[in-house]
C-alpha cells in the first residue's frame, strides 16, 4: 500500500488520484471508496434537504415576527428560545424527540432507514424526526439574521418613502423590506451548512442512517484512512461549493453587485 | 507617568465597568443561567460525597428498575443508581469544557492581537488559515485529529482548544482593527513602546468586553462538543458517569421503554448548555450597549 513512503509523497499520490476521480480503496471493505461515498452523499443530501425545507421558511417567518414585534416580549422570547435551541447538542434533542414522538406517541419511526423500495413520501416521512434536531440548531441563527436584516430595512429611508407614497403595509414589507432583509440571511444559511454536516454525524448515528456523517464516523472508528480522508475532503468541498453558490445567489438578488459588473 | 487626565480616564473606566457588572448581575437571563450553572458546578465539586449511592457500584439484581422511592431516577443496565450518576456526571464535562475554552481564549486572543495589530502579510496568511479551519465542522476535525492522535482527554482538550481559537481570534482581530487607529495607540507608538507592550498592555485591556462575550459563548459550544464527542465514543471514556457517555451506552434501550436511563442525562446536558447560554446572553446584552 506504500505506507512506508514519506507522508508527503503518500499525500501527493492521494491528492492527484482524488483530482482524477480515484479515491482509492477502503481498508475496511476492500472496495473502491467512491461507491460508498456516492450513496452516503445522496442519503445525507436527502436528510439535509428535508431539514432545510423545514428550517428556512420557519426561521425567516420567526425572524420577521421578531422584527415586527421588536423589543416586545415576543421578540425577547424568540431570541432566548432560538439561542437556547441552537446550543443543545443534536443527540440530546434527538433522544428527547425519539422518546416523545417515537416511543411514547408512536407517530414516527425511531430509525431513519426506510424499508427497501419505499416511495418518495415514505422516505420523507422517515426523515422528518431526524431533521428536527438539525432544524432546532439552525433556526435560531436564521431567525436572528432575518430579524437584524428586517430591522435595518425597516429603519431605512426607502421604507419611509414607500410608506409615504401610500403603499399598503403588507406591500411595503413584502416588496421593499423583506427583499433587502433576506440578503444577509442567504450567506448565513450557506455558512451554516457546514455545521449542519457536523450535526449529521451525530444524527445519522442516533437514527441508524447511512449517510456521509456515519460514513466518516465508521471510517474513524475502523481507522479506515482512505475512506476518512475522502469523506472529509468531500465535506470541505461541499462547504466551498455552498459558499460559492450563496455568493452567486447573493449577486443575482442584489442589483448593486449585479449591475456593477456590467 | 500618570497625568491627571489619565487618572480621570481610569476612574471613569472603572466606574463604567462596575456599573456594567451591576447591570449584568441584575439581568434576569443572566441570573437564571448562573443559578443553573452554579447548581451543576456544586454537583461537580461535592456531588460524589452527597449522592445516596456509589455511582460506580453495580447491582445486577436490580438492573433496569424504573424510578422508585429508593432509586429516584431508576437504575441502568448494570443496576447503577441513575440519580447518583447524573449528579456525579457533572464533574468530567465541567472540568474538560472550561479548560478547553481557556486554551482557546488564550491562543485565540494572542493570535487575534497579532493578526489585527501587524496587518499586511501576517494578517493575510493567518486569516486564510483561520478560514480553512472554519471550513470544517468541529466534530469532523475532532474525529480526524482523535483518530490520528488516539483518544485521550488531553487530545480532546487540544482539539477543542485549537478549533475554537480561530473563532475567538477573528473576533479579537476585528476589535483590534478599530482600536489600532485610536489616539492612545499612536501615543504609545510615539513613546516608542514595543509592539508587544502595545498589544498586550494598551489594546488588550480595552477589548476585554468582546473577549468575555465570545469566551462565554464558546464555553457553551465546548460543553456541546465534549458531550457530542463522548456520545460518539471519542471523548470521555468509561466508567465515568459522564452524561454523553451514559446516553451513548443506554440509548439502544429506549425502544424497549427504558426511558429513565437516558432522559435525565439528556435534561442535564440541555440545562447546562442553556444555563451557560443564558449567562452569555445576559453579559452580551449589557456589554454591547
Amino acid at each position: 500500500m506504500g505506507t512506508d513512503r514519506p507522508y508527503l509523497f503518500q499525500y501527493g499520490d492521494w491528492i492527484s488520484g482524488f483530482l482524477a476521480g480515484d479515491l482509492g480503496l477502503s481498508y475496511a471493505y476492500r472496495a473502491p471508496v467512491s461507491e460508498f461515498l456516492a450513496t452516503a452523499l445522496l442519503n445525507s443530501l436527502k436528510l439535509s434537504l428535508v431539514a432545510f425545507l423545514m428550517v428556512v421558511p420557519l426561521g425567516i417567518l420567526v425572524g420577521v415576527i421578531a422584527a415586527l414585534q421588536r423589543d416586545r416580549a415576543i421578540d425577547r422570547v424568540i431570541s432566548v428560545v432560538g439561542l437556547s435551541a441552537s446550543i443543545v447538542p443534536e443527540f440530546v434533542s434527538g433522544i428527547i424527540l425519539i422518546l416523545i414522538f417515537g416511543v411514547s406517541l408512536r407517530w414516527f419511526p425511531i430509525s431513519a432507514t426506510w424499508p427497501t423500495g419505499a416511495g418518495f413520501f415514505t422516505q420523507i416521512y422517515y426523515l422528518i424526526l431526524p431533521s428536527v434536531p438539525l432544524v432546532l440548531i439552525l433556526f435560531g441563527y436564521i431567525a436572528r439574521m432575518t430579524r437584524a436584516g428586517m430591522i435595518e430595512a425597516l429603519d431605512a429611508e426607502y421604507t419611509r418613502t414607500a410608506i409615504l407614497k401610500g403603499l399598503s403595509y403588507p406591500q411595503v414589507i413584502w416588496r421593499h423590506v423583506l427583499r433587502n432583509a433576506l440578503l444577509p440571511t442567504i450567506s448565513v444559511i450557506a455558512t451554516q451548512t457546514v455545521y449542519l454536516i457536523g450535526g449529521l454525524v451525530v444524527i445519522e448515528i442516533l437514527f441508524h442512517y447511512q449517510g456521509i456523517g456515519s460514513l466518516i464516523f465508521t471510517a474513524a472508528q475502523k481507522r479506515d484512512f482512505p475512506m476518512l480522508q475522502a469523506g472529509v475532503m468531500v465535506v470541505g468541498a461541499l462547504f466551498v461549493a455552498t459558499t460559492l453558490l450563496a455568493d452567486l445567489i447573493y449577486a443575482a438578488l442584489n442589483p448593486r453587485i449585479r449591475l456593477s459588473s456590467q | 507617568m500618570m497625568t491627571d487626565d489619565n487618572v480621570r480616564a481610569e476612574t471613569i473606566r472603572n466606574k463604567k465597568e462596575r456599573r456594567n457588572l451591576y447591570r449584568i448581575i441584575g439581568s434576569y437571563t443572566f441570573c437564571i443561567g448562573a443559578a443553573i450553572v452554579l447548581f451543576w458546578v456544586l454537583c461537580a465539586i461535592f456531588g460524589r460525597m452527597l449522592v445516596p449511592f456509589d455511582p460506580f457500584a453495580d447491582d445486577m439484581l436490580n438492573s433496569l428498575s424504573p424510578p422508585s422511592t429508593e432509586h429516584w431516577f431508576g437504575t441502568d443496565q448494570l443496576g447503577r443508581d441513575v440519580f447518583s450518576r447524573v449528579i456525579a456526571g457533572a464533574r468530567d464535562i465541567l472540568t474538560i469544557a472550561p479548560l478547553a475554552t481557556l486554551i482557546s481564549a488564550v491562543v485565540g486572543t494572542a493570535l487575534g492581537l497579532v493578526m489585527g495589530y501587524s496587518g499586511g502579510v501576517v494578517d493575510e496568511v493567518t486569516s486564510r488559515i483561520v478560514d480553512a479551519v472554519l471550513a470544517l465542522p468541529t466534530v469532523i476535525v475532532a474525529l480526524l485529529a482523535l483518530t490520528a492522535l488516539g483518544t485521550s482527554i488531553v487530545a480532546v482538550l487540544f482539539v477543542i482548544g485549537f478549533t475554537f481559537a480561530p473563532i475567538i481570534a477573528r473576533t479579537v482581530r476585528a476589535s483590534v482593527l478599530t482600536e489600532r487607529g485610536l489616539d492612545y495607540v499612536s501615543a504609545a507608538k510615539l513613546r516608542r513602546e514595543s509592539s508587544l507592550y502595545i498589544m498586550f498592555f494598551e489594546i488588550l485591556p480595552n477589548i476585554i468586553p468582546p473577549i468575555v462575550v465570545e469566551t462565554t459563548v464558546r464555553l457553551g459550544y465546548a460543553i456541546f462538543t465534549v458531550a457530542t464527542l463522548s456520545f460518539i465514543g471519542f471523548g470521555i471514556q468509561p466508567p465515568s458517569p459522564d452524561w454523553g457517555l451514559s446516553i451513548s451506552t443506554n440509548y439502544g434501550l429506549i425502544g424497549g421503554g427504558y426511558w429513565w436511563t437516558v432522559v435525565f442525562d439528556s435534561l442535564a446536558i440541555a440545562s447546562l448548555v442553556i444555563g451557560v447560554n443564558l449567562m452569555a446572553d445576559g453579559i452580551q446584552s449589557v456589554l454591547n450597549d
